[in-house]
């Protein structure tokens, strides 16, 4: 609204000059929508007017990486698995990635919902209007494209900083590996299935950058069942394994004969520690350097 | 002759008030339903001038307790169906293999999803729902080809046993070869109410309709065969045809319920045993009850899943098996010896 008391004259100039403001708005705010248009993990287009304030991620790796990227305010719910860093244990919890409850998920007001590729909450999420962006990062590229879509997506220009920033953490964790444990063999359990983490697995990625062997080839797929006796016979020089799985292993028919069991050359990781392993995201760099303090302390 | 009249008209009579009292109760918790959610009562009162309060209500709360209703309806009209027509009191909608063939369909859906780039368009436009329906339907009609046709009673129950434990290994098979699915699958073996839309309730409501009708105008077959498949085929009813109908309907009852909820556990089992234990009289008011009863369990159990741990969920079979196989249990007690099928 123009203010009453603006001369006619002055007025005349405004409305001259308001087109002219309001084109150099436009044309300012052109590169900002094209930014924020994102073909996520289902091949879904989605088009967003601004950058989201209001986010919901139901992903542990995507709320750690919407923090990363410093926008940790900008989240209004998590899921029950999100538990870094700690101030989003304090937000709302909208139940699991595969669970999540699309009431609360609505009644936070989200303008974007960041969640998991194989979320069946996707379809029932749009279908109420909110924008969904599903992304499921596997591979250490995802990771980095996932974090640069983000940024993109919340106009964080730094986002290529920051994974540059995990590179180098990986970088220097690789110059902590002692040169006696290089082209060792590992096998790393992600379950006691038991699931294992094979060469195709971000994982897997890791344990190469950091120049050991992985006794579980990538043809099984990322994350594969194996067979025990696969183990006993790969009879790997150190296993890596989580704490809540390492129980009973020595147990397993045979395992006790395995000489990374026989020497103790297990590395078991806390349950934080395990939650850094296993998600593909910005703490990838952290878990570079735990799964090397593993290599420096046992195979020196 | 007076006294059998008296006792058909004192059953009619209980039959209508226990039928009365289902209606009444289902809109009495689909009102609760509308009311309870994550975010309490509040929302009903700000609905007036809150779009998202509105939208909470209109469109999650309000088809969500529908659908739950009508799956549940689906499932004690199929278990109803399934108990008559294989005059066994332990049969249940998952008799023919449904519910394996579903989870070996949404196993296979989620595995082509997750690792072919260009199925992933078409398959996730068709999505979960419709391979749950698919596996659910061709797991009856692999069960029909395997008993060649439907009639023998003996050939069609095994025949269905050995599908359901067939296509539930290699459910088992696909998550284990590809353990990221294995969460998914999980979830939609447990089954859920959260996710249904308006959609949803339409694809029901019209499955209901077109599944209630045949069954409740074959009901006479039914009542038949309640007397031995002899004297029902003496009293001149064209028992194959009819039976496959009954069969048809049965499938697509089962298929759509566990399309839009998963697997939801023994609401189908329970439903016609609680309405067996409160009525006595023809199949025509037993399938209908059954039906309503089936609906009020699912929609109790949905409207306590989201309220016991509010904004968290319980997952709703749990629910069912807890409230279904309690008050069962219950009633049984009550009146001792469990009585016989009708």
């Amino acid at each position: 609204m123009l203010d009453n008391k603006v001369y006619p004259d002055e007025r005349l100039a405004l409305a001259r000059f308001l087109p002219l403001l309001l084109v150099s708005v436009l044309l300012s705010w052109c590169p900002s929508v094209h930014a924020l248009e994102i073909i996520d993990d289902r091949g879904v287009r989605v088009v967003l007017a601004q950058p989201p304030q209001r986010i919901v991620s139901v992903l542990p790796s995507l709320s750690e990486t919407v923090c990363a990227l410093g926008q940790c305010a900008r989240l209004v719910g998590v899921d029950r698995y999100s538990n870094f860093p700690a101030q989003v244990r304090s937000l709302p919890k909208v139940g699991g990635g595969l669970d999540p409850n699309v009431e609360a998920i609505v009644a936070l007001r989200p303008d974007l919902v960041l969640l998991a590729a194989s979320s069946p909450a996707a379809a029932r999420l749009e279908s109420l209007g909110l924008k969904v962006v599903a992304l499921e990062p596997k591979r250490h590229a995802d990771a980095q494209r996932v974090m640069l879509q983000l940024g993109q997506l919340l106009g964080v220009p730094d986002a290529a900083k920051l994974w540059a920033v995990i590179e180098a953490e990986v970088d220097a964790a690789v110059r902590l590996v002692p040169a006696a444990a290089r082209s060792k063999r590992i096998y790393f359990e992600v379950n006691s299935g038991p699931y294992a983490a094979s060469t195709e697995s971000f994982i897997g990625e890791t344990l190469a950058r950091l120049g050991v062997a992985n006794i579980v080839p990538g043809e099984m797929g990322p994350f594969p069942r194996i067979n025990p006796e696969f183990v006993v016979r790969a009879d790997p020089d150190l296993i890596m394994v989580g704490d809540s799985n390492f129980a009973g292993m020595q147990q397993r028919p045979g395992w006790a004969h395995m000489q990374a069991i026989a020497q103790g050359r297990v590395c078991v990781f806390p349950p934080d520690v395990s939650d850094v392993m296993v998600r593909p995201g910005p703490r990838m760099g952290e878990a570079a350097r735990a799964m090397a303090g593993c290599l420096g302390k046992h195979l020196r | 002759m007076n006294a059998v009249a008296l006792v058909q008209r004192r059953r009619r009579q209980q039959a209508r008030v226990v039928i009365a009292c289902l209606v009444s109760g289902s809109v009495l918790l689909l009102l609760l339903g509308i009311a309870i959610g994550s975010t309490g009562l509040e929302n009903l009162w700000a609905a007036g001038d809150d779009a998202v309060s509105l939208q909470i209500i209109r469109d999650i709360r309000a088809p969500r307790a529908i659908g739950a209703w009508l799956a549940g309806a689906l499932l004690g009209l199929a278990g109803a169906i399934a108990q008559g027509l294989f005059r066994n009191p332990l049969a249940d909608p998952y008799l023919l293999g449904s519910a394996s063939g579903a989870s070996f369909g949404v196993g296979v859906a989620l595995v082509l999803m997750g690792s072919t780039p260009y199925a992933t368009d078409w398959l996730a436009r068709l999505g979960l729902t419709t391979a749950a329906f698919v596996g659910a339907v061709a797991a009856v009609l692999l069960t029909l080809l395997l008993a060649r046709g439907v009639q023998h009673t003996l050939r069609l129950l095994l025949a269905g046993v050995v599908v359901g434990v067939v296509l539930g290994a290699l459910g088992s098979l696909v998550m284990m070869m590809q353990p990221e699915v294995m969460l998914s699958m999980q979830s939609f073996m447990l089954g859920s109410t959260g996710f249904i839309g308006w959609a949803a309730c339409g694809l029901m409501a019209v499955a209901w309709c077109a599944c209630a009708a045949p069954a409740l105008a074959l009901s006479r077959v039914l009542d038949g065969l309640s007397l031995g498949e002899a004297t029902a085929t003496s009293l001149g009813l064209p028992l194959p045809r009819m039976r496959a109908a009954l069969v048809a309907a049965l499938a697509l009852a089962t298929g759509a319920a566990v399309a839009q909820t998963g697997l939801i556990a023994f609401v189908g089992l329970a439903a016609p045993h609680l309405v067996r234990s409160l009525i006595r009289g023809t199949h025509r008011m037993f399938l209908f009850a059954a039906s309503l009863m089936g609906g009020v369990l699912l929609l109790a159990a949905d409207t306590l899943a989201r309220w016991l741990i509010a904004p968290q969920e319980l997952p709703v079979g749990v629910l069912t098996a807890v409230l279904g196989g309690g008050y069962l249990l219950w009633l049984m007690n009550q009146r001792g010896e469990p009585r016989r099928g009708t």
